[in-house]
């Protein structure tokens, strides 16, 4: 008998309910603060509800910081990102999992290698190439740099191991080109995993801070998450309500997202079944 | 029999190797070699050979930030897997309020480091905040969470566990239900208590699990930056300079490009060593799991 199949004793309710305070309190701080006006923060920054709860932050952060537009970049980045990392990945995986061809073990020891190697390592030299080219500042200083996924690409060629050469076979009969056969064959064979890679580098990049940081000194494609961090910067006197409201607005469409989509994700994150 | 085709392989896998040897070769080789310049981006690089090398070993700088971020990482790492581990026990229970405390825990995971790094400087602002209340509550003195520097790094380590404990957590409850439901029978059969069937049972089987959750969380933790850039700015009296932080600072504040080169090969090479150390060991996991 395993704990699983056992009916939930009061202990480890007890105990999950702590966890969940751990992790959900500070979410209502964060929409807690964001309500409240400015003097009841000054005056008890602690108390646990405002006395007179208002959108005053949200209206602010909006005059401060171009929301929609932020927004609307950090967006497209996102899915500019996913859609070219599930276009490479797919014939680059197909190439590794089905196809018999000279220095393939190279080549999979080159996915493997870029897996281990973070932009952390390289965004110095990315930044001095596309500064070189005048190219900071621009939608493909964000995406271009990531349109290949290691992962992916990793991730993709599993999922195709235990597709049966016979589908192929019976396509390449039937007159498929190649083309075909990635991405109408395979691409719908192997939604799930599609889904969750797209899922996880969506979430990621939608959320990145560091590169967009590294690569944008100005406000044309500046995302939502650098906007938001902004509001913290202006010096004197951090007006907490302001950044909260505008962690509020940054958190909700992934937080909406993982409502819709946990399985997914989870399947994305763990990287199996 | 694996089917020939008629479009070459390397063709297929040409846009990916092009964006990498663009993104990823490229630019470690091109790091390499600015490492061997003075330059300041604004007049023309001066070869100096090692001495970029030289300046930050000698000043003790790199061994500080390497001992840090390694400080950092064992703290991340050892936490976020302990309470994982811990979580994914105590929430694999059938019902909705363990699914929904499941989903609040990963949640976490999922919402932007900016939004998490700014949550928490208001959480632990030692006037203002509300875990400096609670401290006054129960009598203990004041902490200055992020500004001393004894306790900011240890602040900084308890942030980034908060955010990433629904990752190591979600890994091992895939790893929990992929144990058979037989062999907890078998043991239970045999008079083996939830702690003996823990050890002897869940924990060997957990094991390559683990050995993934630490090298994931390893790498996430070395990389750490937009906690200490929100938080901190490496501070108080450089604390919390992490390695990717160092660099960063190298370029952006110092506009040292050969310093900041001569950084970020040394983190390279660091996290290769710390790969290679990891992969061996858990390459020795599963090999042992098989025999």
């Amino acid at each position: 008998m395993s704990l699983r199949s056992r009916r939930p004793g009061l202990g480890a309710s007890l105990l999950a309910s702590v966890a969940a305070a751990i992790w959900i309190l500070p979410y209502a701080w964060m929409v807690v603060t964001s309500l409240k006006p400015l003097d009841e923060i000054a005056q008890d920054p602690t108390a646990p509800f405002p006395k007179h709860p208002q959108l005053a932050a949200y209206r602010e952060v909006f005059e401060l910081v171009p929301v929609g537009r932020y927004l609307l970049v950090s967006l497209a980045v996102a899915v500019a990102i996913g859609l070219l990392q599930l276009a490479l990945a797919l014939p680059a995986g197909y190439a590794l999992a089905k196809l018999r061809f000279v220095g393939k073990k190279t080549a999979f020891a080159l996915v493997v290698a870029c897996l281990l190697v973070p932009a952390q390592v390289t965004f110095v030299s990315v930044f001095l190439m596309f500064s070189k080219l005048s190219l900071t500042n621009t939608f493909s200083a964000l995406v271009l740099p990531f349109a290949a996924s290691a992962l992916g690409t990793y991730l993709v060629r599993q999922a195709l191991l235990s597709v049966p050469d016979e589908i192929i076979e019976a396509a390449r009969l039937d007159g498929a080109s190649e083309v075909t056969i990635i991405y109408r064959i395979l691409g719908p064979l192997l939604r799930p995993t599609l889904v969750s890679v797209f899922l996880v580098s969506f979430v990621f990049h939608y959320s990145d801070y560091f590169w967009p940081l590294v690569m944008t000194t100005d406000d044309t494609v500046r995302t939502l998450p650098l906007g938001i961090a902004l509001l913290k910067e202006p010096g004197s006197g951090v007006r907490w309500h302001v950044v909260m409201a505008g962690n509020v607005l940054l958190s909700l469409p992934v937080l909406a997202l993982f409502a819709i989509a946990q399985k997914h994700l989870i399947r994305g994150v763990a990287g199996r079944s | 029999m694996k089917p020939r085709s008629p479009i070459h392989p390397w063709l297929m896998l040409g846009p990916s190797l092009a964006a990498w040897t663009l993104f990823v070769f490229v630019p470690l080789g091109l790091a390499a070699y600015e490492s061997l310049f003075a330059w300041d981006m604004l007049t023309d690089p001066v070869y100096v050979g090692g001495a970029n090398y030289a300046a930050i070993a000698e000043s003790g700088e790199l061994g500080r930030i390497l001992g840090r971020t390694l400080g950092f990482s064992v703290l991340v790492v050892a936490g976020s897997m302990a309470l994982g581990l811990g979580l994914a026990l105590l929430l694999d229970r059938p019902g909705r309020f363990f699914a929904f405390v499941r989903g609040a825990i990963f949640s976490a995971y999922v919402v932007s480091w900016v939004a998490v790094a700014l949550l928490w400087v208001l959480l632990l602002d030692p006037d203002r905040g509300v875990a400096a209340s609670l401290l006054r509550v129960v009598g203990l003195p004041r902490v200055g969470f992020l500004t001393d520097p004894r306790a900011a790094l240890v602040t900084l380590a308890a942030v980034t566990i908060w955010k990433i404990t629904g990752y190591a957590m979600v890994v091992f409850l895939a790893g929990l239900r992929s144990v058979p439901q037989s062999i907890h029978e078998a043991a239970s059969l045999d008079g083996a208590g939830a702690i003996a069937r823990f050890r002897w049972v869940t924990w060997p089987l957990l094991k390559p699990t683990a050995a993934f959750v630490a090298t994931t969380s390893l790498i996430v933790s070395f990389q750490a930056f937009d906690v200490v850039r929100i938080m901190t700015g490496g501070g108080p009296a450089r604390a919390t300079t992490l390695f990717v932080y160092a660099i960063y600072e190298q370029v952006f504040m110092n506009l040292s490009v050969g310093r900041a080169s001569a950084l970020a090969v040394v983190y390279f090479l660091v996290l290769c060593v710390l790969a290679a150390a990891q992969l061996r060991a858990w390459h020795s996991q599963t090999v042992g799991r098989r025999a």
